[in-house]
């Protein structure tokens, strides 16, 4: 009977340890489908964590799209079993404050060297990460919107194919070059700025570009209906139909780098997350240049941001920042930038080794971060999907014709007050 | 005689007691066991109930109760942070009324059903009726239109998106050929809703097609073997014979129909997210967007009640209205 009472010593002895290593679980939710080259990167990470850090246990739920993302980790929070971590959208900072559903950072960063750490993102990015005097996300997969041309219809319209247009004059101008006719049919258009799904966001390289923000800092106030954005939504509007170098009607996002890919565009607006698409599928050579400028130069940011949720222990939140620091180191920073696309969320991380290699051998990699020290805030406002439906909605009936931009924003603007008018 | 019912259509346990199926044995063996057979009944009832309690739980959970919820729910506000829930009564409805874009919605769905409908049911029908004739290469035919039903409607939903491609799309390079220019279909709010309600039909017409094929299989060839000896010409044999007889399936077809263009909208995410400016924002749509987008599941519950009122009212005047006109065999 002696091995029995040994047996069960053993056992005992192997619970009291795995219930001891496996003391705080922190559940991880990331907007991106199972699978795939991301999720590996990811797993990879989680797993190097966990050997730095024993006694952590990383569980990474990978939800889908970021809209899927929101929607779990949300339902999940209203029935009692919120996630500790998820990489949320940085827009959706007002929702999940007002859904009560995150806290801030700040109570967690008391040391010299968190509150130090704290600085060492962007200052861009940090627009849509903090209200109230509160940092609310911390910058993980950030990107801006840049400009995309093809080398080889610059060369052929007699361009420099070298030198992309630098203002809105020059788009119109070189535009107008690039577009090829034949009869009623136009087999290259001069450009394409995508104009469904998110409007909102490309209309802001338009009216950065021309010095107006659509919102304040508190998210509670819209400013659509501004001359200075009328004249952004008229100067979109008459690439299609004044200009005619751009098709009319709404341009599908999704679609928009196949028309790249295919010469049906010679100059295209997407973000930064697409340059590793563009480099594996354009047949032709291509450059990456930041937006023209107009009254200025700006693109908004755009992306998803680290979040704590409420209801964690003392013990788990001490974890989660620890994660959360760990993934933001600028080596990491560089690592997932190379690997992914994104924009790497700190300066340091530019300096680098492997970050240094790879803009060296890869320069178009560098734009999107040269173009930060212009770019602003995404638009984010409290009820943010409801008043930025409203902003779309104007959009697009005056890209379609339907409304003059003048009378699109107006009625988007006052559908954006009636909307905001309980949380002034 | 009662008895010999209750042993005839009651289903039980006990194999040998439906067993001496003659009159005759059954009154005897009551008479002989009366009290038995009264605990048998008893017995019975439970053992029908013990059946049928996993699909009733399963309904009560998800179809029942949820409809009852959000019922309820649509008289309250919607519980924000640290704001709960409270009963507003009948604002919501009256919000509801006073939102443009639900109507511009239940408008949109209105086209949008009675479009797909009719044109799905007449292509299934005339899809059947041809790869029911002795063709050679019918078996291709048949697995050539029922493939769109077996494709997940997303994977469909992205196939049409670049088939609507401006420029280089399939529909314009067909239209090329006949000299018409290219066409932002998906991008116009004039054409948006219909290249929508094209996918759906594409989708579902093979679908439907295999249940009137198999109608068709069922219906006797002395039929047109007698109507061919009275000389009726094939489109009469087909109107006054084959016709009628398809009603039970064309019914069961128009319900799903139904429900379909209500119900399906995977596609309007993955091609137009209801854009351009609302053009194809379907019912159920607007109430996800609602919903899950806007976290405003009052309201949410509110509209889902108005659509679950119309399907029942639809489902309801089908059964009653023309289940009466139809001839089952």
């Amino acid at each position: 009977m002696k091995w029995l009472s040994s047996l069960v010593g053993m056992a005992i002895l192997a619970l009291a340890s795995t219930a001891m290593a496996a003391d705080v679980e922190l559940s991880f939710y990331y907007p991106v489908a199972v699978g795939g080259p991301i999720t590996k990167t990811i797993d990879g990470y989680a797993a190097d964590f966990e050997k730095e850090n024993p006694g952590i246990k990383i569980k990474a739920i990978y939800a889908g799209t970021y809209q899927d993302t929101l929607v779990k980790a949300l339902t999940a929070f209203k029935s009692g079993e919120p996630p500790d971590v998820a990489v949320l959208l940085s827009t959706d900072m007002f929702t999940l404050i007002d859904e009560d559903a995150v806290m801030p950072f700040d109570p967690l960063l008391q040391s010299d060297a968190d509150k130090a750490w704290a600085k060492s993102f962007y200052p861009a990015f940090m627009e849509n990460s903090q209200t109230g005097g509160k940092t609310w996300g911390i910058p993980f997969q950030r990107s801006t919107i840049v400009m995309y041309w093809n080398k080889d219809a610059f060369k052929a319209a007699g361009l420099n194919p070298d030198k992309a247009p630098d203002n809105w004059d020059e788009l119109v101008a070189y535009g107008q070059k690039l577009t090829k006719r034949d009869g009623s049919n136009v087999s290259q258009w001069g450009v394409e700025i995508p104009s469904t799904g998110f409007p909102y966001w490309l209309f802001q390289g338009l009216t950065t570009a021309n010095g107006v923000r659509l919102m304040n800092d508190a998210g509670t106030e819209t400013y659509f209906d501004k001359a200075t954005v009328i004249e952004a939504l008229q100067y979109w509007v008459d690439l299609s139909r004044k200009e005619k170098i751009q098709p009319t009607g709404t341009i599908e996002w999704g679609t928009t780098p196949k028309d790249f890919f295919e010469r049906k565009t010679a100059i295209m607006w997407t973000t930064t997350g697409n340059l590793t698409n563009v480099k594996a599928n354009a047949p032709f050579p291509f450059g990456v240049a930041m937006l023209p400028e107009h009254n200025g130069r700006g693109s908004p940011t755009g992306g998803g941001n680290f979040y704590l949720f409420k209801k964690m222990t003392a013990e788990k939140s001490a974890a989660a920042i620890k994660f959360v620091k760990w993934m933001t180191t600028p080596e990491r920073a560089a690592d997932w930038g190379i690997k992914t696309g994104y924009v790497a969320v700190r300066p340091d991380a530019w300096d680098t080794p492997a970050l240094k290699q790879y803009v060296a051998d890869f320069p178009a990699a560098a734009v999107a971060r040269d173009q930060l020290k212009y770019a602003v805030a995404e638009l984010s406002t409290h009820d943010n999907q409801r008043v930025t439906k409203a902003l779309n909605d104007g959009l697009q009936a005056a890209l379609n014709g339907t409304k003059t931009p003048e009378q699109a924003m107006k009625d988007a603007q006052q559908e954006a007050t009636r909307i905001l008018r309980s949380y002034k | 005689m009662g008895v010999e019912g209750d042993l005839f259509h009651e289903p039980s346990g006990e194999v040998g007691r439906l067993l001496p199926r003659s009159a005759g044995d059954a009154v005897a063996a009551a008479s002989r066991r009366s009290n038995v057979v009264m605990s048998a009944r008893w017995a019975t009832n439970v053992n029908g109930w013990l059946l049928l309690l996993p699909s009733a739980v399963l309904l009560v959970t998800f179809t029942h109760y949820p409809a009852v919820a959000t019922f309820i729910g649509s008289f309250f506000s919607t519980p924000k942070g640290a704001r709960p829930a409270v009963f507003v009564g009948l604002d919501n409805y009256q919000a509801m009324i006073e939102d443009p874009i639900f109507w511009q919605a239940l408008h949109n769905n209105i086209i949008y059903a009675v479009s797909t409908i009719p044109l799905t049911i007449v292509l299934a029908l005339f899809m059947a009726v041809a790869v029911n004739a002795k063709l050679v290469g019918r078996s291709f035919m048949r697995l050539a239109f029922f493939t769109p039903t077996v494709l997940p409607m997303i994977a469909v939903a992205n196939i049409w998106l670049f088939f609507y491609s401006p420029g280089y799309g399939l529909v314009d390079q067909v239209f090329s050929v006949f000299g018409v220019p290219a066409h932002n279909w998906l991008g116009d709010e004039h054409t948006a809703l219909a290249c929508l309600i094209v996918v759906a039909v594409w989708k579902d017409a093979g679908f439907f097609m295999i249940f009137y094929l198999a109608a068709l299989q069922q219906i006797s060839p002395n039929l047109s073997e007698a109507a061919a000896l009275e000389g009726a010409s094939r489109w009469y044999f087909f109107r006054r014979v084959t016709f009628p007889l398809l009603m039970p399936t064309t019914l069961f077809v128009l319900i799903n129909a139904i429900i379909n263009s209500f119900r399906l909208i995977d596609h309007i995410v993955v091609m137009t997210r209801g854009g351009p400016n609302n053009t194809t924002a379907l019912l159920l749509y607007y109430i996800y967007e609602v919903g899950f987008k806007f976290w405003d599941t009052a309201f949410a519950a509110t509209l889902t009640v108005v659509l679950l009122v119309l399907l029942a009212a639809m489902a309801l005047g089908q059964f009653i209205f023309l289940d009466r006109r139809i001839h089952y065999q």
